[in-house]
């Protein structure tokens, strides 16, 4: 039954005339901002024009917009509070670590040995987010909220006493809440609270902006999809999409799974652009960051999560200049942000700015804006 | 189509930004490398000054600007320093994010990371890129550990281990040793680890983790129970300082041994000094030594920041002055670029060089990166550090 309706959406007509242009707009803005993004910092880079200081950035910054896309599959198109992203994102980083390493005698061939560990970081984490979303994704109400928030100090903790490490022969060795014994330091892959240390670098821009457009075409897809429009069906309004026949859970642990899968790379990555890398660091406050990228680019818009993650991971380097006070710079300006995005008054001021600016202005696109003008002068 | 037009208008906005902010990196990065020239040595700093281990990098903050300022008045004509300490919120990748603005800026020798976990990742991207680094505090082994270019003015917490150990056994020969330590930090388990291979005796072990740190209770409870009657608190002062006061509330009185990271627990605002009467602790420096270069560097630093120096000062103090006279040795001048310094230094450094300042009469250096140092036990006696 819910097959056959989503199916009649589907059909040619609607699907262009609902879905279809909307979709093929954000398509093009987000990619629009990936590719013009990249082109941008990799030229940048090239003539010198850009520093160290951001330079180094570049990787962070793909992942982050990597998990803010991740996480707007969840929080804006499913519709759940997540707060435990970055425990997704942990359980990524460390199984890249060990994986890594482990292949680092076998492959000498460094991108092959990141694909690989990306795709078992993907397939653990995917793991881990079926074993929190089974249990709590058929109930109503903020559960997930709760055990997300649960889960990431769960995972935190849990690396903390996970110590894994190669002997003198390149055999792998588990140890629970003990160091392991006759290992010299460079045997070491993770060491409880110290986390992975050592670890060769093989992160680039290029591979994690490759990440970024793999995570932003999965989201969009689904989306776009048959399973998008029943997840975002549900999020309307969980009794219609009920009494149509639509399997509530099976679409909600949908989304949360790919979700977590994905976060579970971009952890992978941002472990390998790091020599050291410690579990304190995939805290509560990395997850509420995560989410504040998605919130503060508007929840279930796509790109400007991407624009938000960019310009929160750069904003507290660029304000260096400020040194102690910067992060109170930083909150002002988050929320100026916030006041400005959300603010009706100051959005059409700003709107009205950009049309008298515009180069691009036409008789059409004054046509289109002459009606709103007067419905709001009369309001 | 209104809604588009604000949508432009904000990509526009984002692109104006990253424009304006990509400029400032760039801009700020030429101004740098060209200043280096007129005898200005460049040092750059990386440590917590905003943060739950804001002390530390203060400290270091402190600590180095004294040794900056009295190394550049006395010698006007001569090799002048500069010093620029950036904030990494004990952070490694924000620690990264500060060693290339530092690296952007002109930097020519770095001083730091202060804390260790950071310290790790600063050291390797100092390696790759050839800084010498040379770190007040940093005491992980993972921070020296593989990197030529990257030395330790303060105890390894292997060192640390061994030296409390050593100390414990000569000293206290039947007593019952017991710990508490924080099995999730880096520097504590570190430290407890090499502590218990060198000991070799039975140790009653109890742990906390950085979250619970605020009840200690249960932990002291099984140690009475056992009856142990030394303590070994490899950790840091504010944790002890409840530790202190829990034991003295249960009527427990074992003696307590600590290291360096105990350093600072009689300045606790609010913190009751007669409870940490007889704590006894390793430690390089103590605002109270009777020793003149010490008593010195004391008496200026509450002249500069109206406060007693913790540790961390000294070190960044005797850092400043130990790179100084190796930079003299190398012959190089301050025109030299940061990867002709990093050569030379650590030539210096693996050779017979030898420093002196407040936190040891001489340093001398190992090709790992470790300090070889004695290590100095006081004792707190009415309120103050007594050294034994």
């Amino acid at each position: 039954m819910a097959d056959r309706i989503l199916k009649s959406i589907n059909t040619r007509g609607l699907k262009n005339a609902v879905r279809g242009s909307e979709y093929k707009k954000e398509a093009l803005i987000s990619y629009g901002i990936l590719i013009g993004g990249y082109i941008l910092l990799q030229l940048g880079a090239m003539t010198g024009l850009i520093g160290r200081n951001l330079q180094g950035q570049f990787v962070p910054i793909c992942v982050y917009v990597s998990l803010a896309i991740s996480l707007n599959l969840v929080v804006g198109i499913s519709g759940e509070l997540s707060l435990g992203h970055a425990g997704f994102m942990a359980v990524g980083a460390f199984t890249g670590a060990v994986v890594v390493r482990v292949l680092e005698n076998g492959i000498g061939f460094a991108p092959l040995r990141l694909l690989i560990a990306l795709l078992i970081s993907a397939a653990v984490a995917a793991l881990a987010g079926l074993i929190i979303g089974l249990p709590i994704l058929g109930l109503r109400g903020d559960y997930l909220a709760i055990v997300t928030l649960a889960f990431g100090e769960i995972i935190k903790n849990f690396m903390n006493v996970i110590y894994f490490a190669l002997d003198e022969n390149g055999h792998l060795k588990f140890a629970f809440n003990h160091e392991i014994e006759g290992i010299d330091n460079s045997g070491r892959i993770l060491t409880g609270p110290i986390g992975a240390t050592g670890v060769t670098k093989i992160a680039t821009f290029t591979y994690a902006a490759i990440l970024t457009a793999f995570t932003l075409f999965v989201v969009l897809n689904i989306k776009n999809s048959k399973q998008g429009r029943a997840i975002m069906a549900i999020r309307d309004n969980r009794i219609a999409g009920e009494s149509i026949g639509l399997n509530v859970k099976k679409y909600k642990l949908m989304a949360f799974v790919v979700s977590a899968s994905l976060a579970g790379m971009a952890g992978c990555m941002f472990g390998q652009n790091f020599s050291t890398l410690a579990p304190v660091k995939f805290n509560f406050n990395t997850s509420v960051l995560i989410l504040v990228f998605v919130v503060l680019g508007g929840i279930g818009n796509i790109w400007g999560g991407m624009i938000a993650a960019a310009l929160l991971t750069i904003l507290p380097e660029a304000l260096r200049q400020f040194s102690d006070y910067r992060m109170l710079v930083y909150s002002i300006v988050l929320i100026a942000v916030m006041i400005a995005t959300y603010n009706p008054t100051i959005k059409s001021r700003i709107s009205t700015l950009w049309d008298k600016v515009n180069p691009f202005k036409n008789k059409d696109k004054d046509k289109g804006k002459k009606p709103k003008k007067t419905g709001k002068e009369a309001a | 189509m209104k809604k588009t037009f604000t949508k432009f208008a904000a990509v526009a906005m984002a692109c104006m930004m990253v424009f304006a902010m990509t400029a400032c990196g760039g801009g700020s990065g030429d101004s740098g490398s060209s200043e280096g020239g007129d005898n200005v040595l460049k040092l750059g700093g990386i440590g917590p000054t905003t943060g739950p281990a804001a002390l530390y990098g203060n400290a270091v903050k402190n600590g180095a600007q004294l040794a900056v300022d009295e190394i550049n008045a006395a010698n006007p004509d001569g090799l002048q320093l500069s010093w620029d300490m950036q904030d990494d919120e004990h952070d490694p990748e924000k620690s990264v994010n500060a060693y290339n603005k530092l690296v952007d800026d002109g930097m020519q020798i770095l001083i730091g990371s202060v804390t260790s976990t950071p310290g790790a990742a600063v050291a390797a991207e100092a390696d790759t890129n050839r800084t010498f680094a040379l770190t007040p505090s940093a005491s992980a082994p993972d921070v020296t550990e593989g990197h030529d270019n990257v030395f330790q003015l303060c105890f390894s917490d292997p060192n640390q281990g061994i030296a409390s150990a050593q100390y414990v056994k000569d000293n206290f020969k039947d007593a019952k040793v017991g710990v508490i330590y924080n099995n999730s930090d880096n520097y504590s388990s570190g430290i407890f680890n090499k502590f218990k291979a060198e000991y070799g005796g039975d140790i009653e072990e109890t742990t906390f983790t950085t979250d619970s740190a605020t009840n200690f209770d249960a932990q002291l409870t099984t140690l009475k129970n056992a009856n142990v009657d030394l303590v070994f608190l490899p950790i840091y002062y504010t944790e002890a300082s409840l530790i202190l006061d829990a034991a003295k509330k249960m009527d427990y009185s074992p003696k307590f041994f600590g290291c360096d990271g105990m350093d600072g627990i009689l300045d606790i605002e609010g913190f009751d000094t007669s409870l940490a009467e007889g704590l006894m602790l390793l430690t390089p420096y103590t605002p109270y030594s009777e020793d003149e270069k010490s008593k010195a560097f004391t008496e200026a630093y509450q002249a500069a920041y109206n406060e007693t120096p913790i540790q961390f000062a000294a070190d960044a103090y005797d850092c400043v002055y130990t790179i100084y006279d190796a930079f003299g040795k190398t012959g190089l001048d301050a025109s030299a670029s940061m990867e002709e310094i990093c050569e030379a230094m650590i030539g210096v450094f693996t050779g017979d060089f030898t420093a002196s300042g407040v936190t040891a009469e001489t340093m001398k250096w190992n090709a790992n990166g470790e300090v070889e140092k004695t290590p100095k036990v006081c004792e707190i006696k009415d309120g103050k550090y007594v050294e034994k």
